[in-house]
């Protein structure tokens, strides 16, 4: 028979399902000639960067709520054969009491820049192998913002962006134009009690009640924590919520006012334009988030790879996009469209990013702090 | 005339699986949990080895949570029983056999969806954009059920429904129907003959229906979190609170331990009332 015609004819057969895929190939010998092609031709084979499998079949990453484009995790598992298993928390202490603990199989976590130093000398993190991560650029970074990240000249986290601790405002329903901390709790015991959120997490809570009075965010000082308790419980029964997942409250319409960070804030009004993010004139927090990884990291190959990956700077720009925190990376901003880097949310006026402090490492270990944030949810 | 008792080491292999689960996964935690509540928190969050009654002179910084649970479990433990006991009722005595398979596997179909899911989903029951937003198309503005007590007893009798409703369909359906037509034929009303036949005999049921939620409700976490928006807080709550944000382990062991104190004390008590009569602490499946 004319090996044209055999050819149609099997592939017909192929067509109507009645040869499997494999026996198509192979009696008209295209498999043959795909597997020679393949080998002496390995430009024609998609590129990966990893042979496949050998940083294992799962990187397990502990990170923040509304932080991460699935599509980079996509193109991360289409890449190295790894998928992205991913667990969000609200809090730093969640992250830090789940390392304590033990047994988390992290390879890959997302701490801000107050929780390094604590993590490096409870040796729960490890220094980063910076060969590992040829894509971290630490002179391409804001020197400023990711300071932290190093601990005694030794570099642990390798930052991820950078952000400020404000409040959302749902100006269709808040009508005052608030722009402080004083108008923001006063509010929050009148006009609109019962439709305000604040963090389930005590640095911001507790720092942004001392900023009512004017102290400072980090304050350890016992009456000026006092102060702050009493406030926080005279709020309290007109709370919405205490939850550091707060979008879905902002989206349903129930809350119309709430502490809220960068991402979130940019993320709500990308799609719900009256919702606005204002940073209280009296000041509050700017900080840096850092990828680390764990001493205990099951997969620290995978966990390096995806770190690697994730800052690479086209990726870490469609993070950008999609997350709406600032980047440390000079180099990714250069990818970024000019109005998101305009954009007054994610790069807020001069005078009002001035008075922000970032987060110590001792307000955030305070045990103080921590029994006060705990005596305020079980009130 | 006894010779030197033999090891029946048939009984002791069959034994050792649950001895061993017992031992492992009760005792010895329970054990682990009593000596962490007499210690200190370490300074960066954990346990400091101690001996101090500190944690349990601070128990009333949690009486809120405590509250709460004493309130709200019992309560929620009610309206499940009242909402179980007719659907139980009906299920047992009222429909065709035929019928009532396909009736039972619908009760256990939401199962078969994680707890949490289906939790979640009334999130948005209950939100501004719920049951709310369709008041206030019939003209009742302004009311608000997501984070709020009400909210957490909604999802507790959703969520706890066919725990109670299984235990009393079996004690009701194992009930002698004779009986039923015995006090019919003696001239007994319906209402008298359910009152005095039926409701007695399928008690054993409700009671262990009522321990089943009522011990789960006490311990409940995931209710109140979702569906009280971090306000309505229960002991669980407060516990995993004190172990994953403020670190605070012994304080969270003390609470742990009083949590386990006041369960006995109040399961014990509740027994011993509802099941006064030998013959139900008999029937009873506790």
């Amino acid at each position: 028979m004319d090996p044209r015609k055999e050819f149609i004819k099997q592939l017909r057969r192929y067509e109507k399902g009645s040869i499997s895929r494999r026996h198509f190939l192979g009696v008209t010998g295209l498999g043959t000639a795909m597997a020679v092609m393949a080998a002496e031709v390995p430009g024609l084979l998609p590129r990966k960067a990893w042979a496949a499998g050998s940083i294992g079949d799962k990187v397990s990453l502990a990170t923040w709520p509304n932080y991460h484009d699935p599509k980079d995790f996509e193109a991360f598992t289409a890449q190295t054969g790894a998928a992205v298993e991913v667990s969000v928390f609200g809090s730093n202490e969640e992250m830090l009491a789940k390392l304590q603990a033990g047994g988390t199989g992290w390879d890959v976590f997302v701490p801000t820049n107050y929780t390094v130093s604590t993590h490096a000398s409870l040796g729960l993190i490890e220094p980063l192998d910076l060969k590992k991560i040829p894509n971290y650029d630490i002179a391409a970074n804001d020197a400023r913002l990711i300071k932290e990240g190093t601990v005694n000249g030794t570099v642990y986290g390798a930052a991820k962006d950078w952000g400020t601790t404000g409040f959302a405002v749902n100006t269709a329903k808040v009508k005052e134009n608030p722009t402080s901390w004083k108008q923001f709790w006063d509010l929050t015991q009148g006009a609109y009690s019962g439709r305000v959120t604040v963090h389930d997490y005590q640095l911001t809570t507790i720092g942004n009640a001392l900023k009512y009075y004017g102290y400072s965010f980090n304050s350890n000082d016992e009456k000026e924590l006092a102060d702050a308790e009493k406030l926080l419980m005279a709020a309290k029964p007109n709370l919405f919520a205490i939850t550091s997942d707060y979008q879905p409250a902002f989206r349903n319409g129930d809350a119309w006012l709430g502490i809220c960070w960068t991402g979130d804030g940019k993320q709500l009004h990308r799609d719900i334009p009256e919702i606005t993010y204002v940073l209280g004139k009296e000041g509050g927090e700017v900080w840096t988030d850092f990828y680390a990884v764990p001493k205990s990291a099951p997969n620290r190959e995978g966990g390096y790879a995806l770190i690697n990956f994730l800052l690479d700077p086209a990726i870490n720009a469609t993070e950008v996009k999609f997350h709406g925190q600032p980047s440390t990376d000079s180099r990714t901003n250069k990818l970024l469209p000019e109005e998101l880097l305009k954009d007054p949310i994610m790069y807020p006026a001069a005078e009002l990013l001035a008075p922000l402090e970032f987060g110590s490492a001792a307000t955030f270990t305070n045990p103080a702090r921590a029994e006060l944030m705990a005596r305020f949810k079980a009130a | 005339m006894q010779g030197p008792r033999k090891w029946d080491w048939t009984a002791i292999l069959l034994m050792s699986p649950s001895v061993a689960i017992f031992l492992g996964l009760l005792v010895m935690p329970i054990l682990v949990v009593l000596v962490l509540s007499f210690g200190e928190r370490a300074e960066a969050g954990g346990y400091q080895a101690a001996f101090t009654f500190a944690q349990y002179a601070n128990l009333p910084a949690r009486w809120a949570a405590f509250r709460n649970t004493l309130t709200l479990a019992p309560l929620g433990t009610v309206l499940c029983l009242l909402a179980a006991y007719p659907l139980a009722y009906y299920l047992a005595v009222k429909v065709s056999s035929r019928n009532r398979l396909l009736l039972l596997i619908l009760v256990i179909v939401p199962f078969w969806t994680s707890f949490l899911i289906r939790t979640y989903a009334w999130i948005f029951i209950l939100g501004g954009k719920g049951l709310p937003a369709l008041l206030d198309m019939i003209g009742v503005p302004d009311v608000r059920f997501i984070n709020t007590p009400f909210a957490v007893l909604v999802g507790i009798v959703y969520g706890y429904l066919p725990l109670m409703v299984f235990p009393i369909f079996v004690s009701l359906e194992r009930l002698d129907k004779r009986l039923l037509e015995a006090s019919d034929d003696l001239g007994a009303s319906p209402a008298r003959t359910f009152w005095q036949i039926t409701l007695p005999l399928s008690a054993p049921g409700a009671v262990t229906g009522c321990m089943l939620v009522f011990i789960l409700l006490m311990g409940e976490y995931l209710i109140p979190a979702l569906l009280g928006g971090g306000k309505v807080f229960f002991i669980g709550n407060a516990l995993v609170d004190l172990f994953l944000q403020s670190r605070n382990w012994p304080f969270g062991s003390a609470v742990a331990v009083s949590l386990v104190v006041i369960m006995l004390v109040t399961v014990t008590l509740y027994l011993r009332v509802t099941l006064r009569n030998r013959g139900m602490r008999d029937q009873a499946l506790v």
